[in-house]
C-alpha cells in the first residue's frame, strides 16, 4: 500500500468518508490486478487500545515509590506449571515469533542478540530454527506450527521452550504465507519446498484437531523433551475466554494471546482488518479464564498485539498479563520505516511511516527480505543494539509507571490502578470510566 | 558393545512401568550411549506417545495396540507395532523404520521428513499429510485427504485412496494400485514410466511386500498450476 498523496487541493472539495482515497485506490487496484491485497504489518484501523486507559498514580490513599531509587522488580518466570526448567526472564517483554523467511537471517540474529543482552526470550517462526538465531539467543522459544517447516526433534531439544501456535492475531483461522520472491534457495531447503513458489501454510495442524487431541500432542512434545521445556500455546484473539480455558485444560504452561493488532509478514488485508478482537478486551478475557480456573499466575499469560511503549506494557500487566511480546515494534526499533530510507521507499512506491510491503522482499532496510544484497545492508550487531536499547526503554517506562502507583514489582500493578477514557475501553478492560465508578456491563448505568 | 548387550532383549511391561520411565530409558541411549539395543514393550493398552523421540539405532517391538503419536519424530530406530495405531504414528519421523502390523488411524506419517513407514493394514484420513521426505507404504487403503499438501517423499498405496487425494500437492510422488475416489486441487494422474516402476518395486521390497506387482500402480503428482497464485485458477481452490 502506498502513501496517500497530500498535494494541495482546491477549497470546498469534500472527500467521502466511505469512498476515501485509500478505498478508491484499493477498488481500482483490485480491478486492475484481480487479486486481494496482501501486505505485512498489523491492523491499521483505529481500535480501542491501551491508549484509552490511564493510570491513577499514588496520592494520599496510596504511597508511591521513589522514582529513581527504590527497587521495582521486573523479573518473571514462565512455565512453572509442569516444566522442569521454567524460563527466568529479567524483563516482562519478550520477542514474538517471526520466521526466517519472512525476515532475513541478520534480522533474526539481531533479535537474538537483543533478547540475550537484556535477559529475555526470542522466538523462532514458521520456517524452523537457524543456527544464527540459536547461536545468538540465550533463551529461544521454538514454535510448533501447522506447517511444521524445518521441524525436527534436535531443534526441539535445543530449544528452551516450545510454543504450539494455534493462531496469530493478524489472522486467526489463517495459515502463514510467504510469496515466491522470498523463497530463496536457503528458505526452500529449510522448508522442503520448491524455490520461488507462492507458499501458503496450512491453517490447521496436521496431526491433531480439537482440545482433546491438543492435550495428547502436548503430552508427546513433553515426552520427546523429557518434560524439561515449558510448553506455550499461542492463540489469535477471538473466542479468547474459551480458547484460554481449553489451552489450559490441554496442559499449557504458558498462554500467549495475540490481539488483532498483531503484525504479520504477509496476509490478506481483509483478514488483518476484519478478523479477531483487539488486544484490550483479549487480556481481560484471558485473565478471566485463568482466574476462574484458579490458575492465574500459575499458568502465565503473555499478551501481544500493538505493544509500543512502556505504558502499553504496564497497562497489559495491570490487567493481569505476566508478560508481553513485541513483534512489529522490534522491527521498527531495528530501522523498519525509518525516514532515513525515504528516498528508497519512494522508489518502490511507498514512504517511511507507511511501508507495509513486508511480503514483497524488497525492504530497503534489509529486514523483511531474502535478497542477499538488501539483507547485507542490515548490521545485526547495530540492529541488535537498537532493539536492546528499545527493550530497556520499555522496561524503564514500565517501572516508572509502576513506581508511581506504589508497586515494588511490575506484577503488582492491578486493574484498580486504571481508569478508561472511553466507554468502550471501560467496557472492554472492565475498569471505570474516568471520573466515575461506572464499568459498563458490570455495575449498571452511569 | 558386548555380545549379550547386542542380542539381549530388554522387556518393559507398561502394565507395571510408567510410560515416562520407558521413554526416558530409550532416550538415554541417544548418541550411542551404552545399553540394550533391542526392546520389547508389553501391555501398551492404547498408551499415547510410546517410543517417541528416539535417537539411536534401536529395535523396539510393541506387543499390542497403541494410541497417538507412537514413534513420533523417530530418528534411526526401528519400531514395530504388533497391533493397531491411533493418530499420528511416526509423525515428523526423520529416519529409521516404523512398521505397523495392523491398521493406522488418521495422519499416519504426518510431516515426516525421512525414513520408512510401513502399514500392513489400512490407514485412515490424511495419511502422509504434509509429508516432507518420508516414504510410506500401505498394504491396504488410505482415507480421504491423504497426502494433503505433501511436499516431498513417496506414498505407495496397494489398495484404494479416498476423496481429495494429494490436495494442494507439492513435489511428493503418489502411487495407488486400486481406485481413487477423487483427486484434490492441483493433483493429476501422470504417466507411469520404467523409473517409477523401479521406485515402487524398491519401496515394496523395503516394506516386505514382494507379492505386489509394481506395474499395477498408477502415478499421481502435482500439476504445479497453483504454485503461483493466478486469478484464473481461483475456481480450483
Amino acid at each position: 500500500m502506498t502513501a496517500s498523496n497530500s498535494s494541495e487541493r482546491p477549497p470546498g472539495l469534500r472527500e467521502s468518508y466511505l469512498f476515501d482515497r485509500t478505498t478508491i485506490a484499493e477498488i481500482q487496484r483490485a480491478a486492475r490486478e484481480g487479486i486481494y491485497d496482501i501486505r505485512g504489518f498489523g491492523a491499521k484501523r483505529r481500535l480501542p487500545h491501551f491508549d484509552d486507559l490511564l493510570f491513577l498514580g499514588a496520592s494520599i490513599s496510596r504511597y508511591p515509590l521513589e522514582g529513581y531509587r527504590e527497587r521495582c522488580d521486573t523479573s518473571i518466570t514462565l512455565g512453572t506449571r509442569f516444566a522442569k526448567k521454567p524460563l527466568e526472564l529479567k524483563i516482562p517483554v519478550t520477542i514474538a515469533g517471526m520466521s526466517f523467511g519472512a525476515l532475513s537471517a541478520p534480522a533474526k540474529e539481531a533479535l537474538g542478540r537483543a533478547a540475550t543482552e537484556v535477559g529475555t526470550s526470542t522466538t523462532t517462526g514458521d520456517g524452523g530454527m537457524t543456527p544464527e538465531e540459536r547461536g545468538h539467543s540465550k533463551i529461544l522459544v521454538y514454535q510448533v506450527l501447522p506447517s511444521r517447516y524445518g521441524m525436527n526433534p534436535d531443534d526441539l531439544r535445543r530449544a528452551d521452550a516450545i510454543e504450539v501456535v494455534v493462531g496469530q492475531g493478524a489472522k486467526p483461522g489463517g495459515g502463514g504465507m510467504l510469496l515466491g520472491h522470498k523463497i530463496s534457495d536457503r528458505v526452500a531447503q529449510m522448508r522442503d519446498l520448491p524455490k520461488g513458489i507462492d507458499q501458503r501454510s496450512a491453517s490447521r495442524h496436521p496431526d491433531w484437531t480439537g482440545p482433546d487431541d491438543l492435550e495428547i500432542k502436548i503430552g508427546e512434545l513433553r515426552e520427546i523433551t523429557d518434560w524439561q521445556k515449558p510448553v506455550f500455546v499461542k492463540v489469535g484473539a477471538t473466542r479468547t475466554y474459551y480458547d484460554v480455558q481449553l489451552a489450559v485444560k490441554a496442559g499449557a504452561d504458558v498462554i500467549v494471546v495475540d490481539g488483532m493488532q498483531g503484525g504479520t509478514a504477509a496476509t490478506q488485508d481483509v483478514f488483518i482488518e476484519h478478523v479477531g478482537i483487539p488486544t484490550l478486551p483479549a487480556v481481560r478475557l484471558a485473565v478471566d479464564a485463568l482466574t476462574e480456573l484458579g490458575l492465574h499466575r500459575q499458568v502465565q499469560l503473555i499478551v501481544s498485539g500493538g505493544i509500543r511503549t512502556g505504558a502499553d506494557v504496564a497497562k497489559a500487566l495491570a490487567l493481569g498479563a505476566d508478560a508481553v511480546a513485541i513483534g512489529s515494534a522490534a522491527l521498527v526499533a531495528m530501522g523498519d520505516n525509518s525516514p532515513e530510507y525515504e528516498e528508497q521507499y519512494r522508489k518502490i512506491g511507498s514512504s517511511a511511516g507507511f511501508y507495509d510491503d513486508w511480503q514483497a522482499g524488497r525492504d530497503p532496510v534489509g529486514i523483511s527480505t531474502q535478497d542477499d544484497e538488501l539483507a547485507a545492508r542490515f548490521d545485526p550487531e547495530i540492529g541488535g543494539r537498537k532493539v536492546a536499547n528499545y527493550l530497556r526503554v520499555l522496561t524503564l517506562e514500565t517501572q516508572t509507571l509502576a513506581r508511581a502507583c506504589g508497586k515494588s514489582h511490575v506484577h503488582n500493578l492491578e486493574p484498580e490502578d486504571l481508569v478508561a477514557l472511553t466507554i468502550e475501553a471501560a467496557a472492554m478492560a472492565r475498569v471505570p470510566l474516568a471520573g466515575t465508578d461506572w464499568i459498563p456491563g458490570v455495575n449498571g448505568s452511569l | 558393545m558386548a555380545t549379550t548387550e547386542a542380542t539381549a532383549v530388554e522387556i518393559v511391561d507398561l502394565a507395571t512401568t510408567p510410560l515416562r520411565e520407558l521413554n526416558q530409558r530409550l532416550h538415554d541411549l541417544a548418541g550411542g550411549a551404552p545399553g540394550p539395543r533391542r526392546w520389547r514393550v508389553l501391555n501398551p493398552k492404547g498408551a499415547h506417545a510410546v517410543a517417541c523421540g528416539l535417537d539411536a539405532e534401536l529395535e523396539v517391538e510393541i506387543d499390542g495396540h497403541v494410541g497417538y503419536y507412537c514413534a513420533g519424530m523417530n530418528k534411526l530406530a526401528t519400531v514395530r507395532v504388533h497391533g493397531n495405531v491411533s493418530t499420528g504414528v511416526a509423525e515428523n519421523m526423520m529416519s529409521g523404520t516404523v512398521v505397523v502390523e495392523g491398521s493406522a488411524s488418521q495422519s499416519a506419517g504426518a510431516t515426516g521428513r525421512g525414513g520408512l513407514l510401513v502399514i500392513d493394514g489400512d490407514a485412515s484420513a490424511r495419511c502422509g499429510i504434509s509429508m516432507k521426505g518420508i516414504d510410506i507404504v500401505v498394504r491396504g487403503s488410505v482415507g480421504h485427504m491423504s497426502a494433503f499438501m505433501a511436499q516431498t517423499g513417496r506414498l505407495v498405496v496397494c489398495g484404494d485412496a479416498g476423496e481429495a487425494l494429494g490436495d494442494s500437492l507439492y513435489e511428493a510422488r503418489l502411487y495407488v494400485r486400486g481406485d481413487v475416489a477423487g483427486l484434490g486441487a492441483d493433483c493429476i494422474e501422470k504417466e507411469l514410466r520404467e523409473e517409477h516402476v523401479a521406485e515402487v518395486r524398491d519401496l515394496l521390497a523395503r516394506a516386505g511386500m514382494d507379492d505386489v506387482d509394481p506395474w499395477d500402480f498408477r502415478r499421481y503428482g502435482s500439476a504445479r498450476a497453483l504454485y503461483t497464485f493466478k486469478i484464473d485458477n481461483v475456481g480450483a481452490y
